[in-house]
């Protein structure tokens, strides 16, 4: 904020230097005398638009660099047997945080995905021990993730809650209760339709099915956010929400429809590590909440809403999970993983921050140029 | 200057708006013209936003009417009117710093397909929009670095211009405009204005929010100005009433 003023006094100041050249009799010399200048600001603005292009690929940077350094420690690292395990083991995580990077994008945040996943495992186990069918066990779960996540969106806008935080940390502690309630012996349930099992753990070609789920999440949440007026919705809601009121958009069912999106992930998620497992469990999900955000961010999906694409989720989620399997190859202890992730977190954040202040800085050389 | 007796496209009649103890519009009637530019004058709290954002649909009315073109209109909700053709420059701009000029112009109203779907839930002819937004921005002369960054990346001034270039694409009756160069410079801030006579020339009726006298002078065809939430005069603004407008703002009788 206090950036913000200073920059937009100096803009006009700029632009009242500006008038008055323009009001002198012979304008063009005496722009050429002025010491402020175009050649100056145009070298800057390509140096802070490089800055600003080298951030926006940086998070893809980071990954092949990480890739790298660490294929040259490990020579386990790079093979296909490895590569598969990093694919499967970051499919949940991927598919979760597809749907988190939706809720982000319009400012908010769901706390509530790790358990609603526990939740979502649950209801499909408990399903199972009355009827053996994979449709009716995956529905139940897709449905399970999307209802609470349509409490979420529903309390959220229609409760008129400030944030979306304390609504989502409640159905994070709700869904797990819930969830360890209903669970016979409140512990983990064996037992997955096999269609189920397929999709969580078989190979297709060599390669995990999951991964092909996590395409197929992606490809969809692609089309919507890019393509489809509700993604465009989105972006404009996390933007600058009360100009998404003043233009007619439909504030209120744009964030109801986003988190039951994220919901229906968390669906998918479930799924997918259900049939990794071959079981539900209330235990599920511990701290996916964090993976999804941190993915998100990592990838370089803007904190502040607005900004952010399939691709951050994406990239984000792999570099977790590269982070993770290589400190395991290497045999860095599980604790220090954490400590690894929440550093690269703090690292992404201010990464966001970097871009915000250069882009003040193009629009302050811009303004001086046009004037 | 403008043709006599046209009809007003937007009356307001004894507008009365409370903000619980603050009676914020009290008994305000005025008319806006096609091709007229109306400065809507008055000291900061004389109640000036308020009326504008009560015409764009963002407060109601607690009592009086608006007609368009001598019709009540309910104008509930800022879609209601816009799709009754009134646009609104606010004065934060209500742009989205996160996309682009083309994509600012069109939320909200994006050229979709297929028609029956709702509206969410239809698939965006993006090339449509950036054609039509490119062609909206060359005819108003607005000059801009780059038509496909987003917003956040220009200026005060070329922001100010997608503003009110966004207003220009779809308005059909009536533009309002809530202190429009408050925030920009001398060269900027004619940009803004030769904009205004634009919109004026191609027909629309022009509602100008400004403290800049000059600019009301340089511009208005008629003024109104409010104190305390009253309107207190209505006059053709020139050089030598000026100061009979100063005084009337500000409530001290010449």
């Amino acid at each position: 904020m206090a950036n913000d003023t200073r920059h937009k006094g100096r803009r006009s100041s700029a632009a009242l230097a500006a008038g008055a050249r323009s009001q002198s009799p012979s304008p063009q010399s005496d722009l050429q005398q002025d010491d402020n200048p175009r050649g100056h600001a145009s070298h800057g603005l390509s140096l802070v638009s490089w800055g600003l292009r080298l951030l926006n690929f940086g998070p893809l940077l980071v990954l092949v660099v990480l890739v790298a350094i660490i294929s040259l420690l490990t020579p386990y690292f790079l093979t296909p047997i490895n590569i598969g395990n990093i694919l499967a083991q970051t499919a949940v995580i991927a598919i979760v945080a597809l749907g988190q990077h939706l809720v982000i994008l319009t400012r908010g945040i769901d706390l509530s995905v790790g358990s609603n996943l526990a939740l979502a495992t649950v209801v499909g186990g408990l399903l199972f021990r009355v009827v053996d069918s994979a449709p009716l066990v995956m529905l139940a779960m897709l449905l399970t993730g999307t209802l609470v996540g349509a409490v979420n969106g529903a309390v959220y806008v229609f409760g008129r809650l400030p944030h979306p935080f304390i609504i989502t940390l409640a159905t994070l502690s709700i869904c797990r209760g819930l969830a360890l309630e209903i669970s016979p012996g409140h512990t983990t349930m064996r037992g997955m339709p096999d269609a189920i099992v397929t999709i969580g753990s078989a190979t297709t070609f060599g390669i995990p099915n999951s991964f092909f789920v996590v395409v197929l999440v992606a490809a969809g949440v692609l089309v919507m956010a890019k393509y489809m007026v509700w993604g465009r919705w989105t972006y404009a809601v996390g933007g600058h929400p009360e100009a998404a009121v003043e233009m007619g958009i439909p504030v209120k069912w744009v964030l109801l429809s986003t988190y039951m999106i994220s919901g229906f992930c968390v669906g998918i998620g479930a799924i997918v590590l259900a049939g990794r497992t071959a079981a539900s469990s209330p235990l599920y999900g511990n701290l996916l909440e964090l993976d999804t955000i941190a993915a998100v961010i990592i990838g370089g999906a803007s904190f502040l809403g607005g900004r952010g694409h399939v691709g951050h989720a994406l990239v984000g989620a792999v570099m977790i999970g590269v982070i993770r399997n290589a400190l395991n190859l290497l045999n860095v202890d599980v604790f220090f993983q954490m400590i690894a992730i929440g550093l690269v977190i703090v690292l992404a954040v201010e990464a966001d921050v970097l871009r915000n202040w250069l882009e003040a800085r193009v629009r302050t050389i811009q303004a001086a140029r046009t004037q | 200057m403008n043709a006599p007796v046209a009809a007003p496209v937007l009356s307001v009649r004894n507008a009365e708006k409370r903000f619980g103890a603050v009676h914020a519009l009290k008994d305000v009637s005025f008319d806006a013209r096609r091709g007229e530019v109306l400065a809507l004058l008055g000291d900061n709290g004389a109640g000036k936003s308020t009326l504008v954002k009560c015409i764009a649909g963002v407060h109601a009315l607690d009592a009086g009417e608006i007609l368009l073109d001598g019709e009540a209109a309910a104008l509930h909700s800022p879609a209601a009117a816009r799709n009754a053709g009134i646009e609104t420059v606010y004065q934060d701009l209500a742009l989205f710093d996160n996309l682009t000029p083309a994509q600012n112009f069109y939320c909200g109203r994006e050229i979709s397909f297929p028609q029956w779907l709702p509206r969410g839930l239809r698939f965006m002819n993006s090339r449509a929009m950036d054609q039509e937004a490119a062609d909206v921005i060359d005819r108003l002369k607005v000059r801009l670095p780059k038509f496909d960054a987003p917003v956040a990346l220009m200026s005060g001034g070329q922001r100010q211009a997608i503003a009110v270039a966004r207003a220009t694409v779809f308005t059909r009756k009536l533009v309002m405009l809530d202190e429009p160069t408050a925030a920009l410079g001398l060269r900027e801030s004619h940009k803004v204005l030769d904009l205004i006579k634009q919109l004026r020339a191609e027909g629309n009726a022009v509602i100008l929010i400004t403290h800049n006298m000059e600019h009301v002078v340089e511009l208005a065809d008629r003024a109104v100005v409010l104190r305390q939430g009253r309107k207190v005069g209505e006059l053709k603004p020139d050089r030598s009433n000026r100061q009979e407008l100063v005084s009337m703002i500000v409530g001290a009788e010449a």
